[in-house]
């Protein structure tokens, strides 16, 4: 008996302290901007087309990142992912008359966007998705929405300013990603971890010298922590954003760059980057460019 | 897949530090799970018992866990494993802890094995070797040990069979071995992601097929007549 009184004092006691340090998870709230969705959106597609057909059932699954501040992030207790990507989503689904709450996000990670996009499991994927050939022979990416450039993120007062201080360093990114593979070129060790934030926290625990991605994502990091990180260098490559969808519906294309064009005139793009990328305290840039569909 | 034979020697240099790491965790298993093994059939009952705490913790720990605490939580309380030069291979601290993970994680299974084989050893054995003056550490070595490796080849290959594959593990934890490339190149050549996986597949069955031949043979050359 007393064993287990024990042992149940034991397990409050633990849940408590797993409840306490859940309490301070994602606690941002901020619910972006507010889209203006079309009502009548339906009839403005062609029959056939795969708008049509999202428009009519109300419904669109998005994929989306979880653990890149400022791009997208949906911590433990949230319901939505918050950032610039699932902002860009819900002026797409607004499009198509589906509200913010009928959407469904999925999480993408680097390795899974190709095969979800080829199996349906996503309509779109909206996730730091780098527009590159080799990914255009498989699916379609329509954009850029974005253009970042590779970064560092170091730790405060390190040695390394800019990306010819890396060679013989470690640097760590998420296994299998473009950063990876740059900076593995100009002569650092690549360290591959599952996400982000893993990443992160061995830059701060000094295991690695320096962490690399977009600096979009590194600004997001450096914004939680800015007595601790900072963002060094100058970008050394460029990332250019795009929104994936399946080769299969090809007439996405147009509709994505129309509607992506609209919201760069109206201020809604500028609106969702200040929401969201724009607190880590960059100016709101020009939108890009768009690529044309054919 | 050009992208993979023009770049072929990282091919090589992953599956070569995928082998390093399978080698060096292997016999470092061996070693530490043999030592546990003795310990938990010896006549200490506090190491007996320190062994098979030791065995019921890291056996039921998932390899992914054991890989956690060694590269992110022991850095985090100061208690990181130290840098690991071996040559001009690009190896660092992140090696080393991968070698510890797959090593304390292993030799709770080489131990389970060869206390198996220690079993099928006749309680006999021991006892005529006691009779003639030797002490526990002669009776191991030169009685028991012998037999009971002989008996549990078959088991302790399966156990080093699993460590290649458990191996694959250490790729989200900062170390390039075959299935970090993997992934790398999957993700730079979307297109012939089934070709590559099936190359790196391929690339595993072929080490594995190594230890299995290598087990075979050697269990057929001390086979003994019972």
């Amino acid at each position: 008996m007393r064993l287990s009184r024990t042992l149940s004092t034991l397990t409050a006691a633990l849940f408590a302290v797993s409840l306490a340090s859940c309490g301070n998870a994602g606690s941002d709230g901020g619910g972006g901007v507010d889209v203006k969705v079309d009502d009548n959106a339906a009839s403005s597609f062609d029959d056939g087309t795969r708008m049509k057909d999202l428009a009519d059932s109300g419904k669109i699954t998005i994929g989306v990142k979880f653990d890149q501040p400022g791009i997208g992030f949906k911590g433990a207790t949230d319901d939505m992912p918050k950032g610039f990507d699932p902002e860009i989503g819900k002026i797409l689904a607004a499009s198509l008359g589906i509200k913010p709450e009928d959407i469904t996000w999925k999480e993408t990670i680097s390795d899974n966007r190709e095969p979800f996009l080829q199996k349906g499991e996503v309509d779109l994927v909206i996730a730091s998705y780098s527009i590159t050939p080799e990914r255009r022979k498989v699916v379609g990416q329509a954009g850029p929405y974005y253009v970042t450039g590779q970064q560092l993120l170091v730790k405060k007062g390190s040695d390394i300013k800019s990306v010819a201080d890396i060679k013989g360093k470690e640097v760590c990114s998420v296994t299998g990603s473009t950063s990876l593979d740059n900076v593995e070129a100009k002569g650092a060790k690549p360290r591959g971890f599952d996400t982000y934030s893993e990443c992160r926290d061995q830059v701060l625990n000094g295991s690695v010298d320096s962490m690399t991605t977009d600096g979009a994502i590194l600004l997001g990091y450096a914004a939680e922590d800015p007595e601790k990180l900072e963002v060094v260098g100058d970008p050394f490559s460029e990332e250019r954003y795009g929104v994936g969808y399946s080769k299969k519906y090809p007439e996405m294309c147009q509709w994505i760059t129309d509607t992506l064009k609209k919201a760069e005139d109206d201020g809604t793009w500028a609106k969702a980057f200040e929401a969201t990328l724009g607190k880590s305290g960059v100016d709101t840039p020009e939108p890009p460019e768009m690529d044309s569909c054919s | 897949m050009d992208a993979v034979w023009s770049n072929f020697d990282l091919v090589l240099k992953a599956f070569w530090l995928t082998i390093l790491l399978f080698v060096v965790s292997g016999l470092l298993s061996l070693l530490l799970g043999t030592l546990l093994a003795a310990m938990r059939v010896g006549p200490v009952p506090v190491l007996s018992r320190a062994g098979a705490a030791y065995v019921l913790l890291v056996r039921n720990t998932p390899l992914l866990v054991m890989f956690i605490l060694v590269t992110v939580a022991l850095p985090d309380i100061d208690w990181g494993i130290p840098d690991l030069h071996l040559g001009p291979l690009e190896v660092s601290n992140y090696f080393a802890q991968g070698l510890v993970a797959l090593s304390v994680y292993t030799s709770s299974f080489v131990c389970e094995a060869v206390r198996s084989g220690i079993n099928a050893v006749p309680l006999g054995q021991a006892e005529a070797a006691r009779s003639v003056g030797m002490d526990f550490g002669q009776v191991m070595r030169s009685v028991v040990l012998p037999q009971a490796f002989r008996a549990s080849i078959p088991p302790l290959a399966s156990v080093q069979i699993a460590l290649v594959k458990n191996t694959s593990v250490a790729a989200v934890f900062g170390i390039a071995e075959a299935t970090f490339r993997m992934r790398y190149f999957t993700n730079n050549d979307v297109s012939a992601r089934n070709q590559i996986f099936l190359m790196f597949a391929i690339g595993y069955v072929i080490i594995v097929e190594m230890v299995s031949f290598g087990s075979n043979r050697l269990e057929r050359r001390v086979r003994t007549a019972r």
